[in-house]
């Protein structure tokens, strides 16, 4: 039940920086979820909150105390890995009982302990059994179980879901979520790679990539007003389209002339410093819709795949010259309510709501200056 | 498609195969030795092991010992060459075959069963294959009757003398207890103290760890003896000399090398989660270490407790250097070599027992230790 203070904080292993310039204040009670694509450094980073790595920049507060030098045991933090880590050899209670024992509980506090995160874990049945007589799902519960036991200040959650299989994974996300909500005022981080343990847990989502922060924000924020071109690819699926255009008006809304053609508007303002620049104009396959007849459209193409999937539709059009060559996955989708599986081969124009059309410039989105809202009213949120 | 699922390939039949060939060919020596332990040293100077069930001829001396009775123009003497008191003890099971008998020692078996030898002076002899013999005499004979020496079928007889005799020998209980006294503690230290390094350069952060490591493996390539003298010198000038202390010090360092790259390379495969998992827990190394890595190394620590309890208790070098040669620090190898080989050195009944009891006590302590060898330890700890 603390608040974690990140200032500067960096890691790099001799001359290679993994993480650095990283800038974060967690409040008591959030659920944070770090995301980001593999490699990015989201582990790294949870292990050096927990203390298993070295922090070599910056500075880390737990509950107002530096403890870039205390160890683990002594930051108050409890951690669940993505492998379990249960103790092979001890049974669940043992498992549980374990760093209560070595902090010299009583016996009637341990076992008190241990009855209450059964209960709530409902592990009662096997409090006697060894970890190897669980099933995945079990064994990930006594992970967790062993340490709401600790009570600790800060919940560190390694990727705790990526070894079970679907189903399991869907129902032990809602039990996390609902001991979240059983422990409103814990502090938790979790690891993922995700989107949807993202979106669904998180109280705020911490974007990472090449070595920082790319953007923090509530799950929606994320989704409507992403940040940059990353986090706007990076959170949503199928991921954001990127067109280039050029910006042909500027104000409390934006006009922009598609490269291929069509015409944008946004609701993103732009100053008059924006005109003429080049942007790339960002729309949610599932914010596309067919254009009207002698109406402005943002995107032309012909459809060449369309997958049904009952409720929606989408559509892959054809990569012309109008696609972005910088990125390898490029084709434009749709994703349009209903089924439209007769539009294959035909030409298809699309438009978008200005509310729901991002502009980036240099890859940064144009609602942003200087890392803030610059009209907060702009896009309303839903 | 001869592999298919279903056929065994022939791979596995010559696996097979070969894993029969060599467990017979390993097995063939043990079970001689061990029958031989059973047997008699007269027979099993006559047949191999592989006879041992059946019977042997074997040549026996004898004297009639009958009543001597007058008889037209001479005497005679009757009775039966099984019965007489010098063979008496060997035939308690039963009457045997005689197939020939002889007067003469250098040769037993002249005349063939049921002939009546002349054998001079006017006597004769006739010793029929059932045992019954006369003798006859022209003269009166002496009070002694007339030496026969006979070969016969002899049932396959199996005791414990060999044991009894191994056992009871002078000072081999004191031996034995000796061998336990060295090789226990020459187990136990090198286990204690390369359990705790193994920890340190699996786990443990210092500078110098990979310096270390490499130093134990290239120890692991020194030959012992090459440390014999100096070691022995060393204990002199410490005043240690020749002493149980001595040898336990010698083969814990002889040891030392393979239990800690062993131990070592257990212990660096243990999932890592698990200690950290620990550490935030709150484990101090040593809590770790005894808590976590200790029970989940039992079979690291059984193979190699296993190893060099074998090897101090086989060994007779290292024990011949740093043991006193007096008869009360004689260790059973040391005694086997010394005392039963250079006295006794053709009686293979008592070197067969002495190498059945000397292996006794290893086969007791792998079959303990070797519940400890299992697979699947770590198993529900990690995925």
């Amino acid at each position: 039940m603390a608040d974690l203070k990140l200032t500067e904080v960096a890691k790099s292993y001799g001359s290679v920086d993994v993480l650095k310039h990283i800038n974060l204040d967690i409040a008591r009670g959030e659920l944070i979820v770090f995301v980001g694509p593999s490699g990015c450094g989201k582990s790294t980073l949870l292990r050096m909150i927990a203390g298993l790595e070295k922090i070599t920049g910056g500075e880390l507060q737990i509950d107002g105390r530096v403890v870039n030098n205390v160890p683990p045991a002594q930051r108050g933090i409890a951690m669940v890995f993505q492998s379990y880590a249960l103790y092979p050899h001890m049974t669940v209670r043992d498992n549980m009982a374990f760093a209560l024992k070595i902090a010299k509980k009583s016996k009637d506090e341990i076992e008190a302990a241990i009855s209450k995160a059964a209960r709530i874990l409902q592990l009662e049945p096997y409090l006697d059994r060894l970890p190897k007589a669980l099933s995945g799902g079990q064994r990930q519960r006594v992970a967790i179980g062993r340490s709401i036991v600790r009570d600790p200040k800060v919940y560190l959650f390694d990727e705790p879901l990526s070894n079970l299989d679907a189903a399991l994974r869907v129902a032990t996300r809602i039990e996390i979520a609902q001991l979240k909500e059983a422990m409103p005022d814990s502090t938790m981080i979790y690891v993922t790679h995700d989107q949807v343990e993202a979106m669904t847990l998180a109280s705020r989502i911490v974007v990472l990539a090449g070595g920082g922060i790319s953007q923090v924000g509530t799950p929606l924020d994320l989704y409507e007003r992403p940040e940059n071109e990353f986090v706007a690819q990076f959170i949503g699926s199928p991921a954001m389209n990127l067109l280039p255009g050029r910006i042909t008006g500027t104000g409390r809304q934006t006009a922009i002339a598609m490269s291929n053609g069509g015409t944008a508007l946004s609701d993103y303002p732009s100053t008059d410093a924006d005109m003429g620049a080049e942007v790339k104009v960002g729309v949610r396959p599932e914010d596309f819709r067919a254009a009207d007849e002698g109406g402005a459209h943002i995107f032309a193409g012909r459809v060449d795949i369309t997958e049904a999937l009952g409720e929606v539709t989408l559509l892959y059009f054809e990569t012309g010259e109008s696609t972005d060559t910088e990125k390898g996955d490029a084709a434009v989708i749709a994703k349009l309510g209903g089924t439209h599986s007769n539009l294959r081969g035909h030409e298809v124009r699309l438009t978008a709501e200005p509310g729901k059309v991002h502009v980036f410039r240099d890859g940064k989105s144009l609602l942003y200056r200087d890392g803030k809202l610059t009209a907060p009213e702009a896009i309303p949120a839903e | 498609m001869d592999n298919i699922a279903g056929h065994k390939s022939g791979l596995s039949w010559v696996t097979n195969i070969s894993v029969v060939v060599l467990v017979v060919l390993w097995l063939i020596p043990t079970v001689g030795l061990f029958v031989s332990s059973f047997r008699e040293r007269d027979q099993i100077s006559v047949s191999g092991w592989w006879q041992a069930p059946f019977s042997v001829e074997l040549t026996y001396r004898t004297r009639g010992d009958g009543e001597v009775r007058p008889v037209d123009g001479g005497y005679v003497m009757e009775g039966n060459i099984f019965d007489t008191g010098e063979v008496r003890s060997s035939f308690e099971g039963g009457a045997s075959t005689v197939s020939a008998f002889g007067d003469r020692g250098v040769a037993p078996a002249e005349y063939p069963a049921g002939t009546v030898a002349e054998i001079g002076d006017g006597e004769t002899l006739q010793v029929n294959a059932d045992g019954t013999y006369i003798y006859t005499s022209v003269e009166e004979p002496g009070n002694r009757g007339p030496r026969v020496y006979f070969e016969a079928e002899t049932p396959p007889q199996f005791t414990l003398d060999n044991y009894r005799n191994v056992l009871t020998a002078d000072g081999m209980d004191r031996a034995f207890i000796n061998t336990l006294t060295v090789t226990i503690p020459a187990t136990v230290i090198p286990i204690l103290i390369a359990a705790f390094a193994a920890y340190a350069l699996a786990w443990m952060d210092f500078p110098g760890r990979g310096l270390l490591i490499a130093l134990v493996v290239g120890l692991l390539v020194v030959p012992l003896q090459l440390a014999l003298v100096p070691m022995l010198n060393l204990h002199q000038r410490l005043g240690i000399g020749q002493s149980f202390l001595g040898i336990w010090l010698a083969h814990t360092g002889f040891g030392l090398p393979l239990a800690v790259y062993l131990l070592r390379n257990y212990m660096v495969g243990l999932p890592r989660d698990i200690i950290e998992s620990a550490k935030v827990d709150g484990a101090t190394d040593f809590q770790l270490f005894v808590k976590i890595i200790l029970p989940l190394s039992f079979p690291a620590l059984a193979a190699f407790a296993i190893f060099q309890f074998l090897w101090t208790w086989n060994d007779l070098l290292v024990a011949k250097v740093f043991l006193p040669s007096d008869d009360a620090s004689k260790v059973m190898t040391v005694k086997i070599a010394d005392d039963l080989l250079g006295s006794r050195g053709g009686d293979w009944g008592i070197l067969a027992t002495a190498a059945f009891v000397s292996i006794a006590v290893p086969l007791v302590v792998f079959f303990t230790m070797q519940r400890f060898l299992v697979r699947g330890l770590l198993a529900g700890s990690v995925k």
